[in-house]
């Protein structure tokens, strides 16, 4: 009796959650279709099986350079990801093992930076950016990432490094190990998995990030965010040429996105929820 | 024991971040502050200088700007409201004993990996568009007419897409909250002949209280400066009637170059923004310190 309460429970319960995540799903999942149609097909009412055709991907290579795009991408999320990291690695650290009264207030200032609309700054960035040449370079950008994601990625390493006992610390202290053994042999090892998820989670936001990488290229340093946008003036319906473009830009974060799903949740909760 | 030595390396350690947040902060906003109170447009060389606060009177004004704010507060707080009820029926939802979760975690948390630019193209061509549209082709098979979102509901139709955009990470969190309580508790609550429902008010809502502040938290930074989503799909209009303060001050800025009236704008943002900042970080303060 209880049992076959539990596997009805159990159906229903599948049947509505695999139809809620359909329905969720289905703008992702109808890109992906439509990305294999031809754009006759693209604009001839609704239909789920697609002819097949690999004609929009050839076409988005070969019409605009969609390659160039895709390594800028590449380029500015792992470039300031890896330039954060370095400038943020050190103040965890040190917040999580010598923390003072001011630690806590100062991830709390950190934190309320990224409150800062950005378009407040908007016309002086644009200005500074234009004075130095910097304008659709990617270094420029790359600076700019590193800078709006900091905040993050600071909070998130400090979350993971104040989980580092304090006792191993002493541990080798005590063993004569210098400041430089201990950080190398035994603070690292134990910090990797932390580094490697706050870098995982700042690629997925540095990609995405759809402001600072529109308005301040326009060629040359322009990611897919920018390339895609250009899809928005209204002449012509290039449906498939765009869903295939678009399919590419996302497809490569999305799979990342399946298996940082435990570190989503830590980084953007700052370890409020695990 | 920290000694004076170890402390003044934190503090080295420390100088980079804090220095870069300092600068990045100060100075682009100082430069704010002080186009706001200048007339400048740098396609006209004659500079009026000085003009006090007629920037802001001139923003305040413009029919554009309370309707602005309007609609950035709507957009917030709709989105808000759509994804933490929808995050909190949908958590409990995959939460329950099922075939195939993973796989349903997996389809469920995919849309907040999409670009904006993207996710609003998506939803602009495919899914609203009023002739090719799959909701126009619903509406057609049910003899409806089909809706013009971005022409007569605009602002409906962004909130619609930002609202997809935000749903699956207020899901996750609040999933994972509640997959974090104590299923003695559950049981012993069932055992006492507590029913779903207080079961739900009195046990798991107390639990994913401080999941819903952080969600709260974090969308309204991310919500409070939706741009490429307008940018892509309205252009902020008909009219006026889908601009938020983000995207007027863009307009100013880069469209009109009105950098006065900007500046005064951006000034208005962060304000608006520091409202906000300073309530939700009270609530996350206190929530974290638990």
């Amino acid at each position: 009796m209880a049992r076959s309460v539990t596997t009805q429970h159990k159906t229903i319960a599948t049947v509505a959650a695999w139809i809620v995540a359909l329905l969720i799903f289905f703008p992702i999942l109808y890109t992906i279709i439509t990305s294999f149609k031809s754009e006759q097909e693209a604009i001839q009412g609704f239909s789920i099986i697609p002819s097949g055709t690999f004609e929009s991907y050839s076409e988005v290579q070969a019409q605009s350079g969609y390659f160039k795009f895709f390594f800028n991408s590449v380029l500015l999320s792992v470039g300031s990801t890896i330039l954060a990291l370095l400038v943020a690695i050190p103040a965890a650290w040190s917040m999580a093992f010598s923390p003072t009264k001011r630690t806590k207030d100062i991830l709390m200032w950190m934190l309320s930076t990224k409150m800062m609309p950005a378009v407040a700054v908007l016309f002086p960035i644009y200005l500074i950016f234009r004075d130095t040449g910097l304008l659709d370079s990617r270094i420029g950008l790359m600076v700019m990432l590193m800078l709006i994601n900091l905040p993050i990625v600071v909070w998130m390493l400090y979350t993971y490094f104040r989980e580092i006992p304090g006792e191993i610390l002493e541990a080798a202290r005590m063993d004569g190990a210098s400041l430089w053994n201990e950080i190398v042999y035994v603070l690292t090892p134990m910090a990797v998995p932390g580094i490697a998820s706050t870098m995982l989670l700042n690629i997925i936001l540095a990609w995405n990030e759809a402001f600072w990488t529109i308005r301040l290229t326009t060629t040359e340093a322009a990611p897919l965010t920018a390339f895609i946008s250009s899809f928005s003036s209204p002449q012509g319906l290039f449906w498939a040429k765009l869903s295939a473009a678009s399919t590419l830009a996302i497809a490569p974060i999305l799979i990342m996105g399946w298996f940082s799903q435990k570190q989503l949740v830590r980084g953007l909760t700052f370890g409020a929820v695990k | 024991m920290a000694t004076q030595q170890t402390r003044s390396l934190a503090r080295f350690m420390m100088a980079p971040s804090v220095v870069l947040l300092l600068v990045w902060m100060v100075i682009p906003l100082a430069l704010t502050l002080w186009f706001s109170f200048q007339q400048y447009n740098p396609l006209n060389p004659i500079r009026d200088g000085f003009v006090g606060l007629s920037n802001y009177a001139l923003f305040y004004s413009n029919p554009a700007f309370l309707q602005s704010i309007l609609n950035t507060l709507t957009l917030v707080i709709s989105v808000l409201l759509i994804t933490v009820v929808g995050g909190i029926l949908l958590a409990l939802l995959i939460d329950q004993p099922m075939w195939g979760q993973g796989l349903v975690r997996i389809l469920v948390i995919s849309p907040f990996f999409v670009m904006p630019p993207v996710a609003a193209l998506v939803w602009k061509n495919m899914i609203m568009h009023p002739q090719y549209g799959v909701f126009a082709d619903i509406a057609r098979f049910f003899g409806a007419q089909p809706i013009d979102w971005f022409g007569q509901h605009p602002m409906t139709a962004i909130i619609i897409i930002v609202a997809w955009q935000w749903l699956p990470f207020a899901t996750l969190i609040l999933l994972t909250a509640l997959q974090s309580l104590d299923g003695e508790q559950k049981e012993a609550a069932e055992m006492d002949g507590a029913g779903f429902i207080s079961r739900f008010i009195y046990l798991t809502l107390p639990h994913m209280s401080r999941a819903i502040t952080v969600v709260i938290l974090i969308q309204t930074i991310f919500l409070l400066s939706v741009y490429a989503e307008i940018l892509v799909t309205t252009n902020g209009g008909p009219g006026y009637a889908s601009t938020n303060l983000p995207f007027l001050v863009y307009q100013k800025a880069l469209l009109e170059f009105k950098i006065g009236q900007a500046s005064a704008g951006g000034i208005i943002a962060v304000i608006l923004a520091n409202i906000v900042a300073f309530f939700a970080m009270r609530a996350v303060g206190k929530n974290l310190d638990k």
